[in-house]
C-alpha cells in the first residue's frame, strides 16, 4: 500500500526493545506500521501494530497505558532516547502527526536500577510508592474536621501547592537522570505539603523518612543535571529539590523533644 | 434461593434517617476490629477512601487492583470539581436544595433516602480532604473556590483546576499509602479479580489472577467490597480509562448479585468528537467549561465559512434559545440530546457532520485571557495537543460520548449487595443518581461512600461472623479456582480468527447506535440479536496468542470483553423492558410535542433489578418501588 494518500497516514518503522519475563537482558525489534492514520496517537499506532501482530499469531508489545490523556501516569516509553519523547507531555499525548514521514523511531523502557524491568517496555515502578509511603503524607483519620475556611490560605500558596501536587507519578525524572535520581518526584510531594499550615506537624519527620526511603530504594543522588525537570510532562520545577535539602538538613540538626520544643541533636 | 430486596431503609423522616440508623447500627469493637479481613477491590475514589478509614479503625484490609499502583485508578482523570452545599456563597444552598437537585437531575429513578443521606454528608469530605492537604482552588481572600455545573443554580463546586479527582484521589491515595507502612493494609497490584466465593450463601473471598505470572490465586476474609468502577468501557469508545472493566460486578452478578437498572448509562455532551475506528478512547472536556463556553451550530445547513467568521445573527445558540433559565448549563442528558438532534438534522460541524461548537470568544472579551487561562488552561491545552487547534483562537468541537454509569450492582441502605457480606462503594453500585448523574457529584459519591457510609454501616453485617472465620483452604475456594482456569483455559484454546479487539469494538458499536442517546424497541431487539452472535463468535472463533503464564494483555481484554458481551446484552434488555422515558434513557416512542422525555411514573417509578439464573435461562426482573415522600415527582423543566 502506498503511504500518503491526501496526507492522511504515513508509514513509519519502530525499533522496540523486547525482553521476556525473567529474561536477564533483551535486544531491539524492527516493525513497520503501514498506513498508520495522521490523527492516531503515538499509543494507537502501538495498538495498530499489536492488532497485527496478533493476527499473525505473534505475542504483541507488552506496554502500559490507561487513561491515554496524561493524568494517570501509566504510559512510560523512552522514544527516540528521551522519556515521552520529544514534547514535553507523556507518551500517551504524542501525536502521529508530530513524526516525520518514513520516520525511523526507537521504543526503548523507562528502566533504571530502581524500575527493573518486567516484560518488553512493562517496568515496576513500586519504589516510588515506597517513597510515599514513607511519609509523603497528613496523618488524618475519616471523621468530623475543622471547618476550612476557618483557616484561610493565600490564593497564591495554593496555585503553588497545586504545581507541585501535579505530578504524575510517572517516573519521567528518574528515567532521564544520568543518575537515576527520585528528587524531583519527592520534593515535589514534600513542597505540596510543606507549603500548607495542614502540613506543619510532620513536617520534619517527613522530609527525613522521605529522603531515607528514596536512598533505600536504591535511587541515585542528585547531582544537578536538571534533565529531571526537562522531561516532566507536568513541569515540575527543579527549585523544590534545593527546598528538600534545606528542609532535610533542618529536619536532622533539629529534633523534636516529647514537649515539643526544639533542639539541637 | 430467593433474592432479598429488603432495601432496610429506616424509619423516620428523611432528614433524620441517617441519625437514627447510626444510634442502632451493630458496631464491632476497636480491640475486636484486627481480626476481622476485609478485602477491597479497588481503590478509586471509593475504595482507596474505604480502604483506608477501615484500615485507621483497626480492620485487616486487604486491597486488589489491576494497576501497578492504587495512583493510577480511573478517577484520578475527574476534570471538573466535586459537589457539597457549603452554601458559602449564600446563594440559596442547603442539604434539602442538593437533594433536591439531585433528585430531579436523576428524572427521580433514585431513592429518596440515599440521596438525601449523600447530601447531608457533601460538607464533611470538603472538611476532611482539606485537612489532608488537597489543594482545592481559594479565592484571593484565602477562602475556598467555588463554580458551577449543569442543572443547578447554584455555585456549589469544589475544584483543583482541571484536576480535581487527581487531587482528591492523591489525598486518598497517600492515606491508603500511610495504612500500608503501618502493615494494617496489605496492597496486592497487578492483581485482576476474576471471581467471587461464596460460603453458604455469604460472601466469603475472591479469584483473582496475578497478571505478571498468570497464577490463579484465591483470597478469604468476612466481607467483600467492591470499588471497581463503571462498565461503560463496554461501548468500546468512552471518556473511561482504556483498562476500566465491568467484570468484578459482572461475576458477581453471576454469583447472586442483582444488578440495578443496567441501561442508565450518561453520554456526556462535551467530549472530543470521534475521528477514526483507530480511535482508543474519547476525551472529555470538562462540564466546568459550560459555565463560560456556549454552545451553538451555524443556523445554515452546509456552513463553510470559519466560525469566527460566521455573524451572530446566523449563529444557533440551540440551548439558550430552548433553555432560558438554565441554557448553557442545562443537565448533561438534555445538553448531549440537544446536540444529536441539530447533528441529525444536518447542522453538525466537521468532517462527519457530528460535531457543535463550544465557544469562548465571548467570555474571553468580557473576562481577559488570563482569567480564562487561570479557570481552564490545562483544558485548553489538553485540546490543543490531540486536535491541533487552539480554542483560545477558535471554538472547541465537541459531541457527546459514553461517559458514566448510574446503573451498577444493587444496594441496600448500607451498601450491601444481594449477597450478604458482599458490598458495593462508588460507580460500582446503583447509586443515588437515578437516571441521570449531575455534574462533580459522582466524585461526592464515592467519598461520601468511602469515607463515612460504608466505614460506619459494614459492622452491622459483620457482628454476628465473629466466630466464624473461613479460611482458603475450604473446598468453594478450590470450586471456584477451578471454575476460573477452566474458563481461562476454554478462552486459549479456542483459536479461531477474531482477535478480542474487533469483538469488542463491534459490540460497541451495537450499544451506541441502540443503546445510547436514543432509543427504541425495534432497535434493541435488534442489537440484543447482534450481541448474541458476537457471542457465539466470542466462543467458537477467538483468537488469543501468547500464554496464560505470562503478561498477556490480549487475554486480559479477552475475559473483559467476554464479560462486556453479556452485559451489552442485558442493557439492551433493560432498556427494551423500560417502557417509559427518564433521563438518560430515551425512548422513541415516549416523547412530548417538544422532543422531551415523557415518564410514566404509573408503571415505572422503580429500579430494575436483575437476577442472574443460569446459563441457560434468562435473567428475571424484579422491581424495587421508590417513595417518594420528601419531593413529588415532577416533569423535568429546565426551560
Ligand atoms: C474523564 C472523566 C472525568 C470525570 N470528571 C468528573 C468530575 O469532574 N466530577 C465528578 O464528580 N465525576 C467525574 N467523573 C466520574 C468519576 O470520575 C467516576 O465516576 C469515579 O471516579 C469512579 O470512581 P470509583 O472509585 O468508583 O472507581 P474507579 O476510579 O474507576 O476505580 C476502579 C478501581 O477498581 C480497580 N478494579 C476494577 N476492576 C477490577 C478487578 N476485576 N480486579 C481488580 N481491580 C479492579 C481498578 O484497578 C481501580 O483501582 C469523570 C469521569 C471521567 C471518565
Ligand atoms: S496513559 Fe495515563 S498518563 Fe499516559
Amino acid at each position: 500500500m502506498s503511504q500518503d494518500h491526501d496526507q492522511k497516514t504515513i508509514t513509519v518503522s519502530v525499533r522496540v526493545w523486547r525482553q521476556a519475563q525473567g529474561e536477564k537482558g533483551g535486544r531491539f525489534v524492527e516493525y513497520e506500521v503501514a498506513d498508520t492514520p495522521l490523527e492516531a496517537s503515538f499509543l494507537e499506532m502501538l495498538d495498530i501494530l499489536n492488532e497485527s501482530l496478533v493476527e499473525k499469531g505473534e505475542d504483541p508489545i507488552a506496554f502500559e497505558s490507561d487513561c491515554r490523556e496524561g493524568i494517570c501516569g501509566t504510559c512510560c516509553l523512552v522514544v527516540d532516547g528521551l522519556p515521552h519523547g520529544p514534547s514535553q507531555c507523556t507518551t500517551c499525548q504524542l501525536q502521529m502527526r508530530n513524526f516525520e514521514p518514513e520516520a525511523k523511531i526507537t521504543i526503548e523502557p523507562f528502566s533504571t536500577g530502581a524500575f527493573p524491568v518486567i516484560k518488553d517496555l512493562i517496568v515496576d515502578r513500586s519504589s516510588l510508592d515506597r517513597v510515599i509511603q514513607a511519609g509523603g503524607y497528613i496523618t488524618v483519620h475519616s471523621g468530623p474536621k475543622p471547618e476550612p475556611n476557618s483557616v484561610p490560605i493565600e490564593h497564591e500558596i495554593m496555585e503553588d501547592a497545586l504545581d507541585a501536587s501535579a505530578c504524575i507519578g510517572c517516573g519521567a525524572c528518574v528515567a532521564a537522570c544520568p543518575n537515576g535520581s527520585a528528587s524531583l518526584f519527592t520534593s515535589a510531594k514534600i513542597h505540596h505539603l510543606a507549603l500548607l499550615p495542614q502540613g506543619q506537624p510532620e513536617r520534619n519527620t517527613r522530609v527525613k523518612k522521605m529522603v531515607e526511603a528514596m536512598d533505600d530504594e536504591g535511587f541515585g543522588s542528585c547531582r544537578n543535571y536538571a534533565e529531571c525537570q526537562a522531561s516532566c510532562p507536568k513541569g515540575i520545577s527543579i527549585k523544590y529539590i534545593g527546598r528538600m535539602n534545606s528542609d532535610y538538613i533542618k529536619a536532622t540538626v533539629l529534633d523534636t523533644d516529647r514537649r515539643g520544643s526544639m533542639h539541637a541533636t | 434461593m430467593m433474592i432479598d430486596f429488603n432495601s432496610a431503609i429506616p424509619s423516620g423522616p428523611v432528614e433524620d434517617k441517617w441519625s437514627n440508623h447510626l444510634e442502632h447500627v451493630n458496631l464491632v469493637g476497636p480491640r475486636n476490629r484486627p481480626s476481622y479481613d476485609i478485602i477491597v477491590v479497588g481503590t478509586g475514589l471509593a475504595g482507596a477512601s474505604a480502604a483506608s478509614s477501615l484500615a485507621a479503625q483497626g480492620y485487616r484490609v486487604h486491597v486488589f487492583i489491576y494497576h501497578d499502583t492504587p495512583r493510577r485508578a480511573h478517577s484520578i482523570a475527574a476534570q471538573g470539581g466535586i459537589n457539597a452545599c457549603k452554601n458559602y456563597r449564600e446563594d440559596g444552598d442547603s442539604v434539602h436544595r442538593l437533594f433536591y437537585d439531585t433528585q430531579k437531575g436523576g428524572d427521580f429513578r433514585s431513592r429518596e433516602a440515599n440521596v438525601y443521606r449523600l447530601a447531608q454528608n457533601s460538607t464533611a469530605i470538603i472538611d476532611q480532604c482539606v485537612a489532608q492537604g488537597v489543594p482545592f482552588a481559594r479565592e484571593y481572600g484565602g477562602m475556598l473556590a467555588n463554580r458551577s455545573f449543569g442543572g443547578v443554580l447554584v455555585e456549589r463546586t469544589f475544584y483543583c483546576r482541571g484536576q480535581t479527582g487527581q487531587q482528591l484521589l492523591l489525598g486518598a491515595y497517600q492515606s491508603l499509602q500511610k495504612e500500608i507502612d503501618q502493615g494494617r493494609v496489605i496492597l496486592h497490584s497487578r492483581c485482576e479479580m476474576l471471581d467471587l466465593v461464596k460460603v453458604e450463601g455469604r460472601a466469603r473471598g475472591i479469584i483473582y489472577r496475578d497478571m505478571v505470572s498468570g497464577e490463579i490465586r484465591s483470597a478469604a476474609g468476612e466481607a467483600v467490597v467492591l470499588a471497581t468502577g463503571g462498565y461503560g468501557a463496554a461501548y468500546f469508545n468512552s471518556t473511561n480509562a482504556i483498562n476500566s472493566n465491568g467484570t468484578a460486578i459482572w461475576r458477581a452478578h453471576r454469583r447472586g448479585a442483582a444488578f440495578a437498572n443496567p441501561s442508565f448509562v450518561q453520554i456526556h455532551p462535551t467530549c472530543i468528537p470521534v475521528s477514526g475506528d483507530y480511535q482508543s478512547k474519547l476525551t472529555l472536556m470538562s462540564e466546568s467549561l459550560r459555565n463560560d463556553g456556549r454552545v451553538w451550530v451555524p443556523r445554515k445547513k452546509d456552513e463553510t465559512r470559519k466560525p469566527g467568521d460566521i455573524p451572530e445573527s446566523e449563529r444557533y445558540y440551540y440551548l439558550e434559545e430552548r433553555y432560558p433559565t438554565f441554557g448553557n448549563l442545562v443537565p448533561r442528558d438534555v445538553a448531549s440530546r440537544a446536540a444529536k438532534v441539530v447533528c441529525d438534522e444536518g447542522y453538525g460541524m466537521g468532517e462527519s457532520g457530528y460535531s457543535v461548537f463550544l465557544d469562548f470568544r465571548d467570555a474571553i472579551k468580557h473576562q481577559g485571557q488570563s482569567t480564562i487561562a487561570e479557570k481552564y488552561g490545562n483544558l485548553f491545552n489538553m485540546y490543543e495537543e490531540i486536535t491541533g487547534e487552539s480554542p483560545y483562537q477558535q471554538p472547541f468541537r465537541i459531541y457527546p460520548a459514553v461517559h458514566y454509569c448510574m446503573g451498577g450492582l444493587w444496594v441496600d441502605y448500607n451498601l450491601q449487595t444481594t449477597i450478604p457480606g458482599l458490598y458495593a462503594i462508588g460507580e460500582a453500585n446503583f447509586s443515588d443518581h437515578g437516571a441521570n448523574r449531575l455534574g462533580a457529584s459522582s466524585l461526592m459519591q464515592c467519598l461520601a461512600d468511602g469515607y463515612f457510609i460504608l466505614p460506619q454501616t459494614i459492622g452491622d453485617g459483620l457482628q454476628p461472623m465473629f466466630r466464624d472465620k473461613v479460611d482458603t483452604s475450604h473446598p468453594e475456594f478450590a470450586k471456584t479456582t477451578a471454575e476460573v482456569k477452566d474458563r481461562i483455559n476454554r478462552v486459549m484454546s479456542i483459536q479461531g480468527d477474531s482477535t478480542p479487539l474487533s469483538i469488542h469494538k463491534r459490540l460497541g458499536k451495537q450499544l451506541w447506535n441502540h443503546c445510547g442517546m436514543s432509543r427504541n424497541a425495534s432497535d434493541l431487539k435488534g442489537a440484543i440479536d447482534q450481541i448474541d452472535g458476537l457471542q457465539s463468535e466470542f466462543w467458537n472463533n477467538l483468537k488469543i496468542t501468547g500464554s496464560a503464564d505470562d503478561i498477556n494483555p490480549t487475554l486480559e481484554r479477552a475475559m473483559r470483553v467476554a464479560d462486556f458481551l453479556e452485559i451489552g446484552s442485558l442493557m439492551c434488555r433493560d432498556a427494551l423492558t423500560r417502557d417509559e422515558s427518564c433521563g438518560c434513557h430515551f425512548r422513541e416512542e415516549h416523547q412530548n410535542a417538544e422532543g422531551e422525555v415523557l415518564r410514566n411514573d404509573g408503571d415505572f417509578a422503580h429500579v430494575a433489578a436483575w437476577e442472574w439464573k443460569d446459563e441457560d435461562t434468562q435473567q428475571v426482573r424484579h422491581e424495587e418501588a421508590l417513595e417518594f415522600d420528601a419531593i413529588q415527582p415532577a416533569t423535568r423543566s429546565y426551560k
